[in-house]
């Protein structure tokens, strides 16, 4: 059955078709955000990871219809006037980005978390990672990129 | 020993940014499934439920009638060719035991059909559809099954090829002996004998295996593929489609990891027949599940070593006995074998008799192949345990007892000569080995001394350390071959074109950087691409650890051709001798500071005078293999409660000559300890009695995610091969070998129970505690 929704893709309302069983995954992928990766279409990878209305969740598990009138933030919507998101360029900083698949959903649960906790302990960025799993790193050069994002956001409050 | 000179360099040795780093991190559309190639086909698998069984009948008409499928394989209408799925060197070391599709099916996941339709889920739905009658046969499950005197025979065909005993279920066997084992045994005080047996584990690249097809407007096939070998995938569908090589292209887009997994053509060939047949474009993902039961997995082995030694703990003997399960094919089954043996057995070079004996066996279960480590990570957990073992006989610190037996710069062992890859090996003398200081560097930063033998207690928690050695190799020497191309541009940038692929590792990266040092230029001035079958030369791919060594040293012949050429045409426009040149800062520079910069070089050669395209092409075949080495050293604790094993400290430290790009060289063996890790603590595939693989999903298949892992601590320290590029060594296998003889090792020094089977999960620990009490 086909049915229409509303979503704000990337600050981008958009009316779209979809099926009663389509997951959001399916949907971003088709509407051209094909930073949205699908590595397990079970919900255990994070490799689908997207903030929808402000917090990470992965996208294999929502059905579309779901997030009919939601707000859905994806890496292709995180650069701002031409540059970068501090997070991006920090993960490019320190060396985070291997084969890169697992990226994009790292950094919408990085995201996430700096919303919520602008302060993080290097064991609460590894429990915030924990449903996004990378097989190339071994997370160090990743933790790294999460924590100078949040004192480099940190030292822009300040000043 | 003189100092070594290392040269002083602009480029490598600095941790630029990966050439790919920014289009992956804003997720620009680099993968294979992310172009939408239009009026593509969708393809489904239908694979076997049973381990072992003749198809009698296959109908499929039912699933033929569903409006929107365009096509359907199977064994009755496909090429019957048997070849391997492996990606090695022509000839390969492995049989030819596989058909597209088969009228027997081996393991529970074997290939039976594949359906081409519209839409993914229409292809899925006709898979259901397809009726199949199965004549179940006798299934082996088990090494010691396949080994039985009345086993039934699971290649009993008559046309596969390469296989060393069919009857007897055996694949391949390696036998070496070096002096006399038996005297050597005899004429030791000390004699430890130990066997492990690992498991089934999976890859799990995060991108699963993915390949589009279509034909070019001159009707060739084009398959755009996650592979990590562009080159053999060419050659080994050209075979099995009977369709001439040059018919076929073969390009790597960025791949979400390989790790081995993508080192076997999996989907390759049933694109490429879809494509051809219908004459459209098609798709093959494998899911997840595929992934796990369909795609490759790590052999699981038995190895038994036994080690002796003098008082001093000096070996005299070393005996190595392998039986590894290549499951229903193959793949692999020779030569991981082979580095069981030869990337283990020379590290301890000074025990003057060695004997090692690998046999490799078919069962009816899922599939070997390459994976990172490629063996030695199986041999090193039984022959570091069996170290620690001896030393602990020995009452030797397990330091010191690796101290006395590890080879050093200007040694060598027959081990190299004696185990090639599918043939004999070649012979070498180590030129650089900074394992002393590897040794020293972890001992210290990870508090060996205070904390070996302490059992530092913690409620039910028990610490404990324990380390572990290894070396690995820098390519197949003698086999691998790797070219480059380098052409200058008329702005004095310059394209470096390479067969080499780079699967995530940041191999582009890091040749580009060799490129960039030899023309003095800075990186960005060097366009790389990459893993192209029609436009980039000849690479035998990306495995074992040979891109770093084999492509880096390609590149820079190709690079030291290209700064000669421009020195020419410098030499002409400067009136100075080329000798007297010097190429740096993106120009050339006369002894009295008269310069030309390289577009004015580019310039005069494009369009001035005696107009010629400077470029070059040049290839490198490994004379020899040098081998990495690390030191792993890790904290655990122990719960006696529940035999939970959590990873507190863990600190790798290598040697792996100049690393090219020092973040890039940690970053893989940080990612290669992590993966460790995982198969040694929880990464294990359960068979069913039914050989089903039982956990096929993350869910239930336990890969580390950040909470599971410390702070991977990786050290490089300084070290210089003289026969690589610039210095370097290969460094992207090694980490993977450590953790689980590491690991094994400090869950001895915290509670004193010594594993031997793995993943060393908790209630494999807690039956080892119990054994112990109720032994005491
Ligand atoms: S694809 Fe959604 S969590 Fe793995
Ligand atoms: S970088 Fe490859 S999966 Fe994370």
């Amino acid at each position: 059955m086909k049915l229409m929704i509303t979503l704000t893709i990337n600050g981008t309302q958009r009316s779209i078709e979809t099926e009663l069983g389509e997951t959001l995954l399916e949907v971003l992928r088709r509407e051209g955000m094909k930073s949205v990766k699908l590595g397990c279409d079970t919900g255990d990878c994070g490799a689908c990871a997207v903030l929808l209305d402000g917090s990470a969740v992965n996208a294999c598990m929502v059905l579309a219809v779901a997030a009919d009138g939601k707000d859905v933030v994806t890496v292709e919507g995180l650069e701002r006037d031409g540059h970068l998101h501090p997070m991006q360029q920090a993960m490019v900083d320190a060396g985070a980005v291997q084969c890169g698949f697992c990226t994009p959903g790292m950094l919408m649960s990085g995201i996430d978390l700096l919303s919520r906790n602008p302060d993080p302990t290097e064991d609460e960025v590894r429990e915030a990672l924990g449903g996004n799993l990378c097989r190339c790193t071994g997370y160090v050069k990743q933790v790294d990129a999460i924590l100078a994002t949040a004192r480099l956001q940190a030292g822009e409050t300040d000043a | 020993m003189p100092d070594r000179i290392v040269p002083h360099f602009e480029v490598v040795g600095h941790s630029e940014t990966k050439v790919d780093a920014y289009a992956l991190v804003t997720g620009k559309p680099v993968f294979v499934e992310d172009t939408d190639v239009a009026g593509s086909l969708h393809i489904a698998f239908l694979t076997s439920p049973h381990p072992h069984a003749h198809i009698v009948e296959i109908d499929t008409s039912r699933a033929e009638a569903l409006p929107g499928v365009a096509l359907i394989l199977t064994h009755e209408n496909t090429p019957a060719r048997r070849y391997t799925t492996a990606g090695q060197g022509y000839p390969e070391p492995s049989p030819y035991d596989t058909r597209m599709f088969d009228s027997t099916v081996r393991f529970v996941g074997d290939r039976v059909a594949a359906v081409a339709a519209e839409t993914l889920e229409i292809a899925r739905a006709a898979v259901r559809l397809i009726d199949v009658r199965y004549e179940m046969l006798p299934a082996v499950l088990s090494i010691d099954a396949a080994l039985a005197v009345d086993a039934p025979v699971i290649h009993d065909e008559d046309d596969s090829t390469g296989i060393h005993d069919a009857a007897r279920n055996t694949v391949s066997v390696v036998e070496v002996d070096v002096g006399d084992i038996d005297a050597g045994f005899a004429g030791s005080v000390t004699v430890v004998e130990t066997v492990c047996e690992t498991q089934y584990a999976q890859h799990a690249p995060i991108e699963p295996h993915v390949v589009q097809g279509y034909l070019d407007n001159d009707g060739r096939l084009v398959l755009v593929s996650s592979t990590q070998v562009p080159f053999h995938a060419r050659r080994i569908v050209s075979m099995v489609l009977d369709l001439p090589l040059y018919r076929v292209r073969v390009i790597k887009p960025r791949i979400g990891g390989g790790f081995g997994v993508k080192q076997e053509i999996l989907l390759e060939d049933v694109v490429g027949l879809v494509t051809i047949r219908t004459g459209r474009p098609s798709l093959a993902v494998l899911s997840r599940p595929e992934e796990f039961y369909a795609s490759r997995t790590r052999h699981p082995m038995r190895v038994r070593v036994k080690l002796g030694a003098g008082d001093d703990g000096v070996l005299r003997a070393v005996d190595m006995e392998v039986i590894s399960n290549t499951g229903a094919y193959g793949s692999h089954a020779l030569t991981v074998m082979s580095n069981v043996g030869s990337k283990t057995l020379p590290l301890y070079n000074k025990a003057p008799n060695v004997r090692f004996d690998g046999k490799t066996v078919y069962t009816n279960m899922p599939v070997g192949g390459a994976y990172r480590g490629y063996g030695a990570t199986q041999g090193y957990f039984a022959l570091e345990t069996a170290m620690d073992e001896l030393a602990g006989d020995l009452g030797m610190d397990p330091v010191e007892l690796r101290r006395r037996n590890h080879i050093r710069v200007g040694e060598t062992s027959p081990i190299f000569e004696a185990i090639g890859e599918g043939k004999a090996g070649v012979e070498q003398t180590v030129k650089s080995c900074e394992l002393e200081q590897c040794i020293d560097i972890g001992a210290e930063r990870i508090g060996w001394d205070a904390k070996r033998g302490a059992r530092r207690r913690d409620g039910s928690w028990v610490h404990g350390v324990g380390m572990s050695i290894h070396m690995q190799g820098s390519g197949i020497a003698d086999v691998d071959m790797a070219a480059a191309t380098i052409k200058m541009n008329d702005d004095g940038s310059f394209n470096l074109l390479i067969g080499a692929t780079d699967l995530g590792t940041g191999s582009d990266t890091i040749l580009g950087q060799i490129a960039a040092e030899v023309l003095g230029v800075p990186l960005v001035k060097v366009v790389v691409y990459s893993s192209d079958t029609d436009m980039t030369p000849f690479d035998t791919g990306a495995y074992a650890s040979s891109t770093t060594y084999v492509s880096g040293n390609a590149v820079r012949l190709a690079a030291e051709q290209v700064r000669d050429q421009i020195l020419e045409v410098a030499s002409s426009m400067l009136g100075e001798d080329t000798k007297k040149l010097r190429i740096g800062s993106e120009r050339v520079t006369t002894p009295t500071g008269e310069i030309v910069t390289l577009e004015d070089v580019g310039l005069r050669a494009f369009y001035a005078t005696d107009q010629i395209q400077i470029g070059a092409t040049a290839s490198y075949v490994g004379a020899e293999s040098p081998p990495p080495f690390l030191a792993s050293f890790a904290e655990v604790a122990v719960d006696t409660e529940t035999g939970q094993v959590k990873i507190i400290d863990y600190v790798a430290v290598a040697d792996c000559g100049v690393p090219i790009n020092p973040a890039a060289a940690e970053g893989q063996v940080e990612g290669a300890v992590a993966n460790g890790i995982g198969y040694a603590l929880t990464e294990e595939m359960l068979i069913s009695d039914h050989g089903r693989v039982r956990n096929p999903t993350f869910f239930d298949y336990k890969i580390p995610a950040a909470p599971d892992l410390p702070r991977i601590r990786t050290i490089l320290v300084d070290s210089y091969e003289p026969t690589g590029p610039m210095g370097a060594k290969s460094i992207a296998e090694i980490g993977i070998n450590a953790p689980m003889p590491t690991i094994a090792n400090a869950i001895y020094d915290a509670v004193g129970v010594r594993l031997h089977t793995t993943p060393f999960t908790p209630e494999r620990v807690l039956d080892a505690l119990e054994g112990i009490q109720q032994n005491g």
